[in-house]
């Protein structure tokens, strides 16, 4: 009985003490700046979110949630009436109004940054009263909300009042006061930049919301190289990293100290083929291209067995895909991403039946400093498509050559991996699959593929503001380029963080760790 | 057949002959390396698989242990690699390749080498200055070094599907460049010797072309040091080969020589898969140790005054 007090009361102590926490937080990269206007950069937003915030953000689950917009009402198709947080100060103490978002609007917009994209369809936003705003659009757009949690919000009086009205040019290597200090409404106040060496933010204790962690304190740390990255976890001079090497995530799983915890990304990689020319170029099929019939871009599809490329190749870190999008992206859903047992009879008589009994040589681009073990998974693949009678010449190359060449369509087949900035798929199916224009429909269509009915789906769905009607279309537009093979999807990759065993921490898809969601005890 | 017979028994009588009779280690080294050479040379006939062709490979069978570990297979004695390739079948398969680089450079050297001394040491005057001028500077630098600086040079001028093809020419000239400066230096020395000597002055007074007094008369007198530096050479152009493919500049990954074995195998040795990386290892230290071994027992076999 006494011993049972005793040890409520060590708990009760021990709770108490752990209330306040201290975050070691290590990654690969730095910040690029403090200007949340200036550089669209993985690494820079995820760890400005903590400091600047948007009128929406995501839940843990991916949904949009008010964050300085505590409501929305859709006035007309093209007009969108924001009600703001009321009593939400800046970290220099300066309240937020409408003026705010207005002035935030305007600055986002200037051309030498790189974040316009966060309000594209925005035409106009208006002042209505201190706490209201009204954004005009120039036609119904669906993801708006999606998009603006990526357009931070930031003081006007503080912005003139240090001459930082205008956007850092970072191209032009210009510092200005706002790209070496920051000044958002965010759950944590930026204490110190040193390029390259650490970040450090402390609570902020009169932020609107509530921290459901307990850390108040971040020091993030840049570590570059991989070795040294895992050895400062292994050593414990930090408590977190959330970018590992594969080959390294079994040797962290058996560590006493730490625990792995499993997530995956909203990044799908998948093989893309040339379905437009009239012959391939790197074929020994002449006068005609293989890819244009179905049966062939199945054939290449049930050759692949995804299950022993995650076992073998990705080490278990992927996730078999069927469809183009991860999930965690709106209109992905698990009845539609099954993924079938690979088979090579079937897949071989699928090339007999289209006239390639023998099957035929074709070329397979490949990166091999992008996506996670890319060229092994494309060397592997090689093999699958060997035993089908599938000869695939391999060329692996450095991003920035692979890139140019595909984009000039000097490919037969070729390796890409497509992440999801705003968590719609419909963002992967214009990219993807959209036929070819000059804007961003099908950008990255580079097997050129065209489908109407695909494309009348997608494009009705840039304007769909009836949700469940477009939950519909996304559906059918996705499960037609299953159906018709316009891809061959591998999988998505997965990637773990890895921690000290005190520490809990929210897994996020688009690699966003959000320390107020963190725990260290 | 009296006449084989007897050369046999010449040959078996003879200085050289004797020694290696004499030493155990040297006739363990010679049937090592004449395994390497026979397992390398007749990979495509010996090897329990071929690991470049894609259709046999099994992807499900990526990362098996060696044979007598718990998980291995017996088909696969030494285990397999990441894409389920047989180690035992690359190690003979890439033996190959840095057999072929080694000896292709060793003659490349040769040729260049022999030729430069001799001419150095027969005609003297700037010429001599100025070919062993250029081999002191050479030496100055590391025989690795010149091998990367030519290699990086090469990758530059040359268009990259160009360059996959000609990687292994490329390599071979770097390796030989590298390497001619001691047959040069040991021919030239030579040759002042012997150019005084009274056969060469006796074929000078008859009105023989300089060219062939170098390549009939003084040449096969200084055969006897060249080989030996060829021999030791054969194993130093087999590591140099493996450093630069280790670092990733040598020969091109679809045609794998034992130091890319090691470098691939190398990204696994933390994960446990030690089997990828050692055991090319253990072959390229066993290959290089006999060559080495043989070449030190020619040097002392040569040599009048270790007898």
């Amino acid at each position: 009985m006494k011993l049972r007090h005793l040890l409520a009361a060590a708990l009760l102590a021990f709770s108490a003490t752990s209330q306040a926490a201290t975050l070691r937080w290590g990654a690969q990269n730095d910040i690029l700046t403090l200007d949340p206007h200036s550089q669209n950069h993985a690494t820079t937003s995820a760890i400005l979110q903590h400091t600047y915030e948007g009128l929406t953000r995501y839940s843990k689950t991916y949904g949009v949630e008010p964050c300085l917009a505590t409501a929305w009402q859709q006035i007309s198709p093209t007009q969108l009436r924001f009600t703001l947080r009321k009593g939400v100060k800046f970290h220099d103490g300066s309240p937020f109004t409408a003026d705010d978002v207005v002035f935030s609007y305007t600055r986002v917009l200037q051309p030498q940054g790189t974040m316009q994209i966060y309000v594209s369809g925005v035409k106009e936003v208006k002042k209505v009263d201190d706490h209201t705003v009204d954004f005009l659009l120039s036609g119904p757009n669906p993801v708006l909300l999606r998009n603006i949690a990526d357009f931070r919000i930031m003081s006007k009086s503080w912005s003139e009042k240090h001459k930082s009205q205008n956007v850092q040019d970072y191209k032009a290597r210009e510092e200005t006061y706002s790209s070496r200090n920051a000044n958002g409404t965010g759950p944590y106040i930026l204490k110190l930049w040193e390029p390259d060496k650490r970040t450090v933010f402390a609570a902020n204790p009169n932020w609107w919301g509530k921290l459901e962690g307990n850390v108040t304190e971040i020091i993030y740390t840049p570590i570059k190289a991989d070795a040294t990255r895992i050895a400062a976890l292994l050593s414990g001079d930090v408590d977190l990293v959330t970018d590992l090497p594969v080959q390294d995530v079994t040797r962290l799983r058996g560590e006493a100290k730490l625990k792995v915890l499993d997530g995956h990304e909203v990044r799908t990689i998948f093989i893309g083929m040339d379905q437009h020319s009239a012959e391939l170029k790197y074929s020994s099929v002449k006068g005609k291209n293989p890819f244009k019939d179905m049966r062939v871009r199945k054939a290449l599809n049930v050759a692949v067995d995804r299950e022993t490329i995650k076992r073998v190749t990705m080490r278990g870190l992927s996730i078999p895909a069927a469809i183009m999008v991860a999930p965690g992206v709106h209109g992905h859903s698990s009845d539609i991403d099954k993924v079938a047992a690979a088979d090579a009879a079937g897949a071989r008589k699928l090339l007999a039946e289209a006239g390639y009994p023998n099957g035929f040589e074709f070329g397979l681009d490949c990166p091999n400093n992008r996506y996670v073990n890319d060229e092994e998974i494309c060397q592997a693949l090689v093999g699958m498509w060997a035993r089908i009678g599938l000869k695939a010449k391999l060329n692996a190359q450095p991003m920035a050559t692979f890139i140019a060449k595909i984009q000039n369509f000097d490919h037969d087949a070729y390796m890409l991996g497509w992440g999801v900035v705003n968590l719609d798929a419909n963002y992967t199916l214009q990219s993807l699959v959209r036929t070819k224009t000059t804007g961003a429909d099908g950008s990255f269509n580079l097997g050129r593929i065209s489908d109407a009915k695909i494309d009348a789906l997608v494009d009705a769905m840039k304007t769909e503001l009836d949700a469940k009607k477009r939950d519909v279309m996304l559906r059918e537009a996705l499960v037609a380029t299953r159906d018709n093979y316009y891809y061959v999807p591998l999988h998505h990759q997965l990637r773990p963080w890895a921690m000290k065993r005190n520490v809990t921490a929210v897994h996020n898809a688009v690699d966003r760790h959000e320390a107020r969601y963190t725990r260290v005890d | 057949m009296s006449a084989v017979s007897l050369w046999l028994r010449r040959a078996w009588e003879h200085d050289l002959a004797w020694s290696f009779r004499h030493s155990p280690v040297t006739i363990a080294a010679a049937l090592l390396t004449l395994l390497c050479f026979s397992g390398a040379l007749f990979a495509p006939w010996v090897a329990p698989h071929n690991p470049f062709d894609s259709a046999t490979l099994n992807l499900s069978d990526g990362f098996t242990p060696p044979s007598w570990t718990d998980k291995g297979q017996a088909k696969y004695l030494l285990g397999t690699d990441d894409q389920g390739r047989d180690v035992l079948s690359t190690i003979m398969y890439g033996a190959r390749i840095s057999l072929g680089v080694g000896l292709a450079s060793v003659l490349f050297s040769l040729v260049l080498g022999v030729s430069l001394g001799l001419l150095a040491g027969y005609l003297g005057g700037r010429l001599d200055a100025l070919i062993m001028r250029i081999a002191d500077i050479q030496l100055s630098f590391p025989a690795i070094l010149i091998a990367l600086l030519i290699d990086g040079v090469a990758r530059a001028a040359l268009p990259r599907e160009l360059h996959d093809q000609l990687a292994i020419y490329v390599l071979v000239l770097a390796i030989g460049v590298s390497g001619w400066v001691q047959y040069a230096r040991t021919v030239r020395g030579s040759t002042l010797v012997e150019k005084n000597k009274e056969y060469v002055q006796a074929a000078r007074v008859i009105g023989r072309h300089p060219l062939a007094i170098m390549l009939r008369h003084v040449l096969p007198n200084v055969t006897g040091p060249v080989l030996v530096i060829a021999t030791i050479h054969v194993a130093t152009a087999i590591i140099t080969e493996a450093t630069l493919s280790f670092l990733g500049v040598g020969v091109p990954p679809t045609q794998p020589s034992l130091g890319t074995l090691i470098r691939i195998g190398n990204d696994f040795l933390i994960s446990g898969e030690w089997w990828i990386t050692v055991f090319p290892g253990v072959a390229l230290v066993v290959l290089v140790l006999s060559v080495n071994l043989l070449g030190d027992w020619l040097r002392d076999a040569l040599n009048p005054k270790l007898r």
